[in-house]
Order: C-alpha cells, then sequence, then structure tokens
C-alpha cells in the first residue's frame, strides 16, 4: 500500500524445555563461543535456545540438525546436562536484515516508523529501544544512538558491522 | 526438517545442505551505471515468500553442487528440484 520494500527474510527460531530438575543455574548463561543460552523456570525447566534454520521458513518448528547444534553447544558448557530429557521443543519466526542489526528508524513516508528486523535479538533490548522508537516518533529524528540503525543504510550501504555480535543468542 | 532430491545424488538429508536463498536474482549487466538504490534492490531486497519460492541450495556435504528448488515456506514440502541454468518446471 504504501510501496516501501523491507530487506527483511523470515526464519524459524527454536527454543526448547527440558524435564524439571532442582535448581542448578539462578541466571541466564548464554555463550557466543559456542553459540546458546540456558537459564532455568521457577517450575525448574531448563530453557535453551541458540539459533534460526538457514533458510526462510513460516513453518513455526525449525529443523532437528538446528537441536541437534543446540544441545550440543549447552554440552560443552554443562556436560552434566548430558543426561536431561527435552520434553517439549517450539519454533517462531523471527525477521531478520541482512546485516542481522535490528531497524529502528523514520522512513521517507510521513508519520511511518519501523522497529523490526531483530532477528534473534530479544526481549532484552526491549525497554531500550522502546525508548529510543517512542524518542524517533516524538521527534521525527532519531536518537544518537539508534542513527545508525536507520532504514536508509542499505542503500548506501552504511551496514551496522556488529554481525559477530547480533547474529547469536543474547 | 526434510529431505531434498538432489538433482546428482538423490535423496538426502535437509542438514547436508546450506541454502543460497532465493533464486534467479539476475546479476546486473553494467554494474557501474547503476543507482545506489538499485543496487540495494539486487542485493538486499527479497521476496521472502510464504509459500511456493524459488531458491537455490547447495549440496554442501555431498557433491557440492549448486542447483535450484522449488519449495512451499508454509510448509517445507518441495515441488521440483533442477539444475542451474534449467529452466523451473513449474511456473
Amino acid at each position: 500500500m504504501v510501496d516501501l520494500k523491507l530487506p527483511l527474510e523470515s526464519k524459524p527460531l527454536q527454543a526448547l524445555v527440558s524435564e524439571p530438575v532442582k535448581p542448578i543455574i539462578d541466571t541466564v548463561v548464554m555463550s557466543n563461543a559456542v553459540h546458546a543460552y540456558v537459564s532455568q523456570s521457577d517450575k525448574g525447566e531448563l530453557v535453551i535456545g541458540a539459533g534460526t534454520d538457514a533458510y526462510v521458513s513460516y513453518t513455526q518448528r525449525g529443523s532437528h540438525d538446528v537441536v541437534e547444534g543446540t544441545l550440543k553447544a549447552i554440552l560443552e558448557l554443562y556436560p552434566i546436562f548430558s543426561r536431561m530429557k527435552m520434553l517439549r521443543q517450539w519454533g517462531g519466526i523471527v525477521d531478520i536484515c541482512p546485516d542481522a542489526s535490528p531497524i529502528i528508524s523514520k522512513t521517507h513516508i510521513k508519520g511511518l516508523y519501523f522497529n523490526c528486523g531483530w532477528g534473534t535479538g530479544g526481549f532484552k533490548a526491549t525497554p531500550g529501544s522502546g525508548d529510543l522508537f517512542a524518542h524517533t516518533i516524538a521527534n521525527d529524528e532519531p536518537h544518537k544512538l539508534n542513527a545508525d540503525f536507520n532504514i536508509n543504510r542499505f542503500v548506501s550501504g552504511d551496514l551496522v558491522d556488529e554481525h559477530g555480535a547480533a547474529a547469536v543468542a543474547h | 526438517m526434510f529431505l531434498i532430491n538432489c538433482p546428482y545424488c538423490g535423496e538426502r538429508d535437509q542438514s547436508e545442505f546450506s541454502a543460497g536463498g532465493e533464486a534467479h536474482i539476475v546479476r546486473p549487466k553494467q554494474p557501474t551505471e547503476l543507482s545506489d538504490d538499485q543496487w540495494a534492490e539486487f542485493l538486499f531486497m527479497r521476496k521472502n515468500i510464504k509459500g511456493v519460492q524459488f531458491e537455490r541450495w547447495n549440496h554442501a556435504h555431498g557433491c557440492r553442487k549448486w542447483f535450484n528448488m522449488v519449495r512451499d515456506t508454509s510448509n517445507d514440502k518441495i515441488h521440483a528440484v533442477y539444475k542451474m541454468g534449467e529452466k523451473p518446471p513449474i511456473k
């Protein structure tokens, strides 16, 4: 309707949950080196996740080899979990930018703003990005912290060079 | 998770393959004459279809050859596989 293309692709991002066990982790542990994260819910389940499938899909299930890779990484961190049983697994669809950083930006259309393309980036960035997005809308100009996350960077070539930091679980 | 019928090796597990993204994106014949907008279109803008998509795959842990595939991204059902340079068998 507004004839605006977004440089996004949609891929399944998976998470899985183990059987409940006694308290063992009291924080969120994540590793960029082996690429996985794990935390423990109040019910005692381990909540585990990692990366997306490498191809566009809207199936909301994700592929088995990603689960294998995720659990392999978790066992690098915690060999003690090797006999844990996983109870359930699911996939959600995430929209990913070519440089794996989000778009928090005004557009050339008056009154149209975007906060999207977060990929595997998640809830920990929500309050900060929401604050910057509100600033962008209220002033019709980005805050200096999100100026680099403009939608025009895919035309100007001024991409956000944080792929190593942003393309993994966080 | 699905099986892919490699046109050179036959049916193998999807984990043997690398996804190469949308297929049939033609490289501009006169790159120096492109505007920044046209470059952005070529490099970054993809259809991202929910439905039947034409895409490139590479049998990375097999024959290492590239080929094209028609897959429905809403259910991962594969409709056709064909070699590079061949016309898509379906529209």
